[in-house]
């Protein structure tokens, strides 16, 4: 039970502290597990965020789940999960509910129509930062461009897409072109070997 | 009966919405067309607060879009629906960890995966730049192209876009910022 509470407890702070989400947990996630309490190893680690990376869900959350199973198996997943979304739902409600209350008032419409243009501008970087590790060659730019039209314009094509939809068939599409690219390749060495 | 839906939501957003927490943005544009729940603007509010409080995006856009529609229990539920899929698929993979990433397949689907996952992030962006940098009703009205952006909002982009290159800091700075520049310039 002790070390229930443990995890669940070093998971509440460790929600706390991170911003963002996503890789910028790493260091964050280094310093307690690794260096700390020696929870992990960093190839651990490391090898958990690739995998929560390439899950379904949230890479913050797959890990979570990952080192609380670890430690303590099922009931420890738990406990680290959701430890680590219990700081940002009490933070967020507070915001939410003073929100809520003030959203009405010239000041706050106009600070929240400045960051909007804000919003927008990080989400482009955020775009721009993954465009080189996504978008690698042609193929690829053309799955990103059919992708993106089909969701942008979804409101003026004929049957809408469900954005879930598009993720099964980028998926499905991944596994044939590469799978058809090994081919040629096992091919063309096939042929040289002769 | 809102408060099922929600749940069934998130969990749907949880377990298509691969890697980061911006992945989330698609499902809950698509959300707030089906349901209702919350406005555009209201997503484009969320991610602003997101980014600016600690705890993965995902996580506080759920928790702030479940507490728009439904209160305090619709921000827990809607939270803990978007884990659901996440703690499920963990439990079952940390079973078999290394052979599941060295897996061609998973390699393979992660080749159409990511530039999806980049289109859909780019058509959320779009969605809020029409509600942050263009005017269209004002457009629909008049016509004119010049009534269709907003001069004092394109500026602040490109300005933005400018300092986040050069600046490598905390994003809560630049909306801290943007928020001043909205309030002093009557955005």
């Amino acid at each position: 039970m002790n070390q229930l509470l443990e995890l669940y407890w070093t998971f509440v702070k460790l929600g706390c502290v991170t911003f963002g989400g996503g890789y910028a947990m790493l260091p964050i996630l280094e310093r307690e597990l690794v260096d700390k309490r020696h929870w992990t190893t960093m190839d651990d680690l490391r090898d958990y965020f690739s995998i929560g990376q390439c899950t379904p869900g949230l890479i913050a959350l797959n890990v979570s789940t990952f080192i609380g199973e670890k430690r303590k198996g099922v009931s420890g997943a738990l406990a680290a999960t959701v430890g680590f979304v219990t700081g940002p739902i009490i933070i967020i409600l507070l915001i939410a509910t003073c929100l809520t209350n003030f959203a009405h008032l010239p000041v706050v419409q106009h600070a929240f129509a400045g960051i909007r243009v804000c919003v927008c501008v990080l989400i482009l970087q955020a775009v721009l930062r993954l465009w080189k590790k996504s978008v690698v060659d042609k193929t690829a730019l053309v799955l990103y461009l059919a992708v993106f039209l089909l969701n942008a314009f979804s409101g003026v094509l004929p049957v809408r897409v469900p954005a879930a939809l598009l993720v099964i068939l980028a998926g499905a599409a991944g596994i044939v072109i590469s799978s058809r690219r090994q081919a040629a390749k096992d091919q063309k060495k096939g042929g040289s070997g002769k | 009966m809102t408060l099922l839906r929600l749940i069934f939501e998130f969990a749907k957003t949880g377990l298509f919405s691969i890697g980061g927490g911006l992945a989330t943005l698609p499902f809950l544009y698509e959300m707030s067309d089906k349901t209702g729940w919350f406005s555009h603007a209201d997503i484009a509010d969320m991610i602003a607060v997101s980014e600016s409080t600690p705890g993965a995006i995902g996580i506080n856009m759920s928790t702030y879009a479940g507490f728009k529609t439904a209160g305090l229990a619709g921000g827990i539920l809607a939270t803990l629906g978007l884990a659901t899929p996440s703690i499920i698929i963990i439990l079952i993979i940390a079973r078999f960890l290394k052979s599941f990433r060295d897996n061609p397949l998973v390699e393979g689907a992660f080749f159409g995966l990511r530039p999806a996952s980049i289109a859909m992030i780019t058509a959320a962006g779009l969605n809020v730049a029409k509600v942050a940098l263009v005017n269209l009703s004002a457009y629909a009205a008049s016509g004119s192209l010049t009534d269709l952006f907003i001069p004092k909002a394109i500026v602040l982009a490109v300005v933005l876009f400018i300092a986040q290159r050069k600046l490598k800091w905390s994003p809560i700075f630049f909306i801290a910022i943007s928020a001043a520049v909205g309030i002093v310039f009557q955005f």
